[in-house]
C-alpha cells in the first residue's frame, strides 16, 4: 500500500525545529495533492505544509508539539484516495526512536496528560522521548479548543498545580504564542549578549523633502511607484557602511568577520510579531528598485508568505519607529548584526541656523551597536554620515 | 617478522593497556590489518600488570583476612587463629595477573593482530622504529597510559620511597606506611596494608580525601576508613622524607610522620617519553597530555590518541571507550564516547562511586535539582550482609527529573552505579529509574528508593 510520509521540509541551515501550531486537517481525512496540512512557526517564520499526493491522512503529530525537521508528522495512504475504503492504514513508517518502548515515565505521563510520546520530539539517545520532553510538551497549548480539564486516566494526583490562578474580569491570560516566546527570547539574549548601546543625532529633512516634491510626479510616471524616505535611508546608510566598514562586521567568535556587501535588513511589523526581511544589494540597487523591494517584503511579511531567505543573511538593520509616532527610541540590534538605526517623526521644531532661529522638519536618530566591535568614535562617525547625506543628498552622488 | 624490513599495516597501535588493546581488537574485527606494539613482556598495560587488577586482587584477598579477623565472630564462626601467609598471599596475584594477561594474548593471537615487543617511537607521521624494525601504517593510535608521579624532592628509590608499582609487591609488611595522596590508588593500597597489619597514615594535601567526591559521601567515608585504623591528616604538604621520617606541615604547624615505607600516590602524569613526537609532528597541551581533537586525532594526520595519555579522567574503562571509538572512526563507522558519562570508583570497603555531577557541583552551578538519599542501614540484603554502612545519593534536574549524577558510598558501589550510569545514557529520569523492577533483596534496591527518594518517595524510608 503506497503510504507517503509527511515530513517537516527543511527550512535553512539555522532551522532544527518548529511548532506545529495547527493542522488545518482532521486525522483521517481525505486531502488532495497540494492542499494546506499545517501551519509550522519557527523562531524565523510561519510556513504551511502542503500533501504531496491525494490519500486518506492519518496525523502522527498533535498541533502544539515541537518537531524536528525531517520528521514524519502525518502519513498519506494514496489508495485511499482512489478506492475511499475505510480500510486502517497499516503501521507507519515511524522513526526508529518511536518504536522503542517509551519509558515508564513517559508511559505514566502519557496517560496522565493525554500527550501521544510519538508526536513529541525526544532529546534522548537516538531520539529517544525522555521524561523532560514529555513535561514540556504537555506543558505546550492545546490548539484545538480544550478549554475542559481532560480527565485523567490514572487516579494518580495531578503532577503540578499548573492552574492558572482566577484573573477576573480586570485581567486576560493566555499564553505566549511560540513565535513571541522566540521573538522575546531573542530580543533578550541580544540584550545579554553585546555590549550594547546608542548614540544619537538629529537630521534636517528638508533636503530631502524638497527632493521628493520636486521630484514625485515624475517618479510614479516613471516607475510606478512613490518615492519615500526609505530609499534615502538606506542608501545614506550603504554610503556610510562603506566610509565605516567596523559598522559592517559581526562577531563570530573570537573572530571579527567583515561584511563586504550591503544587505540590508529591514524591520517590518505584522500582526504576529516584529520580522525582519532583507533586501539584497543596496549598493547596487537604484532608489526605485529599494522603494519596490522593500513594498514586497513587507507586503509579503503581512501576508505571512515570507521565505527564510527573505529573513537571513543582512548585514545591518533600518527600523522606522516614526510611521507610530515615536519621538525618540534606543532600537536593539538584530545578531549577528553589530549595529540597528532607528528612524523617528518628522516634526517641525524651532532650530538655530545661521544665527536665525528657523522651523525645519527634523528628526531624531538612534544608532544602537555592540561596543564589543564598533568603537565610539566609530559609530559617531556613521551616524554623522547618515545625517550628512540626508541633509545634502548630493554627497550620496559625489561619494563623500 | 625479521628485521630491518618494513611492515606495513592498516593501523599500528603504540601500548597495549585496555585502551590499546581495545583499540586494536575492535580494529581487527572491522576488518583492518594490526599491529600491536608493546615494550611489557606481557600485554595489559599498567591496568593488568601492575594497576587495577593487582590492586583488585590485594583488596579481595586483604578483605577475607579482616573479615575473618574482625567479623566472622559476628557471624558465629570461630577460628583458631587467623594468619596472613604474605608469600602464598602475594602469589595468588601474580597468578590473577598471569591469567588475564594470557588472556589477552590469546585473543590478540585469535585476533590476528602483530604484537610487536619492543619500546616505539615515531621516524615519521605513518612510521614507528621498534628496535630495528620498522613498521608503517597509514593510522597510528598513541596509547602509551601514563606513569606515576614523582615528588622532586624524595625521588622513587624503589625500596623506601615507592609508587604503586612497587606497593603492590613489598616483599614485607612495613610497621609503618605513610601514604601521599589520598586519591583512589593511595586510598586502596593503604586498606591493604592496613588491614595486613601495617600502621598506615594517609597524608592528603588537599582539604579532604578523594577529592572529586561530595562532601558529605568524603566525610562519611573518611570516619569509615578511620574506625577501619587509617589515620587520615589532610591539609597536609609534604615537605621531605629523611631518616625514616617524612615531614609536612599544615599551616605553621609542623607535622612528623615516622615511616618504613612511604608510597608516593599523588597522581599520575601521561607517558610520551622516547616516543619521538616531534619526528611525528604530535603537539602536547600545556599539561604535556597529548594534543587532540573532539575525534581523538592529534596535530599530525593519521595519528590518534587515547586513554590517559589524553585529557580526560585516567580511567581504564575511559581508555576502553577511545580505543572502541578511534577504531570505529578509522574504519569509517561512527564511533561514539560519552565522556559525560564515565564512572569512577574507589575500591576500599565499602566502596566510593560516582558518575555525572555531584551535588555540591551542581549547586556551585546554580543548577536546581532534587536529591534523594537512602541508606543501607534501611536495605534488608545490606543488613543480612552486615554492609550497612553508606548510602546512594541521586542527582535529578528540578525541573525534568532527569538524572544528572550519582553518588555512592557502600559495598560494592561500584556495581550499583552500572545501572544508573545505564539509565543517563539514554536520557532517564529518576521516576524511570524508580519505576525499573529491582530484584528483592538486593543491594541494588537502595538505588531504587534513593531514586524514589528524589520525589520524597521513598517507600522504605521517612
Amino acid at each position: 500500500m503506497p503510504l507517503l510520509e509527511v515530513k517537516i521540509p527543511p527550512m535553512g541551515e539555522s532551522i532544527a525545529s518548529g511548532i506545529l501550531a495547527k493542522w488545518h486537517v482532521a486525522d483521517g481525512a481525505i486531502v488532495k495533492k497540494d492542499q494546506p496540512l499545517f501551519e509550522l512557526e519557527t523562531d524565523k517564520i510561519t510556513s504551511e505544509g502542503t500533501a504531496a499526493s491525494a490519500g486518506k491522512i492519518s496525523l502522527k503529530a498533535e498541533a502544539g508539539a515541537e518537531v524536528k525537521i525531517g520528521a514524519v508528522v502525518a502519513t498519506i495512504d494514496s489508495d485511499a484516495a482512489a478506492s475511499a475504503s475505510e480500510s486502517k492504514p497499516s503501521a507507519p513508517a515511524a522513526a526508529a526512536a518511536k518504536e522503542a518502548t517509551p519509558s515508564p515515565a513517559v508511559r505514566r505521563l502519557a496517560a496522565e496528560t493525554n500527550v501521544d510520546p510519538a508526536s513529541v520530539a525526544g532529546t534522548g539517545k537516538a531520539g529517544r522521548v525522555t521524561k523532560g520532553d514529555m513535561l514540556a510538551a504537555a506543558d505546550k497549548p492545546v490548539a484545538a479548543s480544550a478549554s475542559e480539564p481532560k480527565p485523567s486516566a490514572a487516579p494518580a494526583p495531578a503532577p503540578k498545580a499548573a492552574a492558572p490562578a482566577p484573573t477576573g474580569a480586570r485581567q486576560t491570560r493566555k499564553k505566549m504564542s511560540p513565535l513571541r516566546a522566540k521573538i522575546a527570547q531573542r530580543l533578550v539574549s541580544a540584550q545579554h549578549e553585546a555590549a550594547m548601546l546608542t548614540t544619537f543625532n538629529e537630521v534636517d529633512m528638508s533636503a530631502v523633502m524638497a527632493l521628493r516634491a520636486k521630484y514625485q510626479d515624475d517618479f510614479v510616471k516613471k516607475h510606478g511607484l512613490k518615492l519615500g524616505f526609505m530609499s534615502f535611508f538606506t542608501k545614506a546608510v550603504v554610503h556610510a557602511l562603506r566610509e565605516v566598514p567596523a559598522v559592517n562586521a559581526q562577531l563570530d567568535g573570537d573572530s571579527i568577520v567583515e561584511n563586504h556587501y550591503y544587505d540590508i535588513s529591514m524591520a517590518v511589523s505584522t500582526e504576529k510579531g516584529l520580522m525582519v526581511p532583507v533586501i539584497r544589494g543596496c549598493d547596487t540597487l537604484g532608489m526605485a528598485e529599494i522603494e519596490k523591494a522593500i513594498g514586497d517584503v513587507a507586503k509579503r511579511a503581512r501576508e505571512g508568505k515570507i521565505t527564510l531567505d527573505d529573513l537571513s543573511g543582512g548585514v545591518f538593520t533600518i527600523t522606522n519607529g516614526g510611521i507610530f509616532g515615536s519621538m525618540l527610541s534606543t532600537p536593539i540590534i538584530n545578531p549577528p548584526q553589530s549595529a540597528i538605526l532607528g528612524l523617528h517623526a518628522i516634526n517641525e521644531r524651532p532650530v538655530a541656523l545661521n544665527g536665525q532661529v528657523v522651523i525645519r522638519p527634523m528628526m531624531y536618530l538612534a544608532l544602537s551597536y555592540d561596543h564589543r566591535i564598533v568603537d565610539g568614535k566609530e559609530a559617531v562617525t556613521f551616524l554623522v554620515k547618515v545625517k550628512q547625506a540626508i541633509e545634502d543628498p548630493t554627497r550620496l552622488v559625489i561619494g563623500i | 617478522m625479521s628485521s630491518s624490513e618494513t611492515s606495513s599495516f592498516d593501523l599500528i597501535v603504540i601500548g597495549a593497556g585496555p585502551g590499546g588493546y581495545v583499540c586494536a581488537f575492535r580494529a581487527a574485527q572491522l576488518g583492518l590489518k594490526v599491529a600491536l606494539v608493546e615494550k611489557r613482556a606481557t600485554l595489559g598495560g599498567t591496568c593488568l600488570n601492575v594497576g587495577c587488577i593487582p590492586s583488585k586482587a590485594l583488596l579481595h584477598s586483604s578483605e577475607h583476612l579482616a573479615w575473618a579477623k574482625h567479623h566472622a565472630a559476628e557471624h558465629g564462626i570461630k577460628f583458631g587463629s587467623v594468619e596472613l601467609d604474605l608469600a602464598a598471599f602475594l602469589k595468588r596475584k601474580d597468578d590473577v595477573v598471569t591469567k588475564l594477561v594470557g588472556g589477552v594474548s590469546q585473543l590478540a593471537k585469535a585476533r590476528k593482530i602483530t604484537v610487536v615487543t619492543g619500546a616505539a617511537s615515531f621516524v615519521a607521521a605513518n612510521t614507528v622504529a621498534v628496535g630495528e624494525q620498522k613498521l608503517t601504517a597509514k593510522n597510528i593510535v598513541i596509547a602509551t597510559g601514563s606513569a606515576p608521579v614523582e615528588l622532586p624532592f624524595m625521588k622513587f628509590d624503589g625500596k623506601t620511597v615507592v609508587s604503586s608499582d612497587h606497593a603492590i609487591a613489598f616483599d614485607s609488611i612495613p610497621k609503618k606506611l605513610v601514604v601521599v595522596g589520598g586519591g583512589a590508588i593511595g586510598l586502596e593500597l593503604g586498606s591493604v596494608w592496613s588491614r595486613l597489619g601495617s600502621e598506615v597514615t594517609i597524608v592528603e594535601f588537599l582539604p579532604k580525601i578523594a577529592a572529586g567526591y561530595d562532601n558529605d559521601i568524603v566525610r562519611n567515608f573518611t570516619r569509615i576508613l578511620q574506625k577501619q585504623g587509617l589515620k587520615i591528616e589532610v591539609g597536609a604538604k609534604v615537605t621531605g622524607f629523611a631518616n625514616g621520617v617524612l615531614t609536612a606541615e599544615r599551616g605553621t604547624e609542623k607535622l612528623t610522620f615516622p615511616a618504613d615505607k612511604v608510597l608516593v600516590s599523588v597522581g599520575r602524569r601521561p607517558f610520551t617519553d622516547g616516543l619521538g613526537l616531534d619526528k611525528a609532528g604530535v603537539q602536547l597541551d600545556d599539561k604535556q597530555r597529548i594534543k587532540v581533537d573532539a575525534h581523538l586525532k592529534t596535530s599530525a594526520p593519521g595519528v590518534w590518541a587515547i586513554g590517559d595519555v589524553v585529557a580526560g579522567p585516567m580511567l581504564a574503562h575511559k581508555a576502553e571507550e577511545d580505543g572502541v571509538a578511534v577504531a570505529e572512526w578509522i574504519a569509517g563507522k561512527a564511533g561514539h564516547v560519552n565522556w559525560d558519562l564515565v564512572p569512577a570508583i574507589v575500591y576500599t570497603n565499602p566502596e566510593v562511586a560516582s558518575v555525572g555531577l555531584g551535588e555540591d557541583a551542581a549547586k556551585a552551578a546554580g543548577r536546581a535539582v532534587n536529591v534523594g538519599k537512602f541508606n543501607f542501614a534501611a536495605n534488608g540484603r545490606a543488613i543480612s550482609a552486615g554492609a550497612t554502612d553508606g548510602y546512594v545519593k541521586l542527582i535529578a534536574d528540578a525541573k525534568t527529573d532527569k538524572i544528572l549524577g550519582a553518588q555512592i558510598l557502600g559495598h560494592n558501589a561500584g556495581e550499583l552505579i552500572s545501572e544508573v550510569v545505564t539509565h543517563m545514557e539514554y536520557g532517564g529520569s529518576a521516576e524511570d529509574l524508580a519505576r525499573t523492577i529491582h530484584a528483592h533483596p538486593t543491594m541494588s534496591e537502595s538505588v531504587k528508593e534513593a531514586a524514589l527518594a528524589v520525589s520524597k518517595s521513598a517507600l522504605h524510608a521517612m
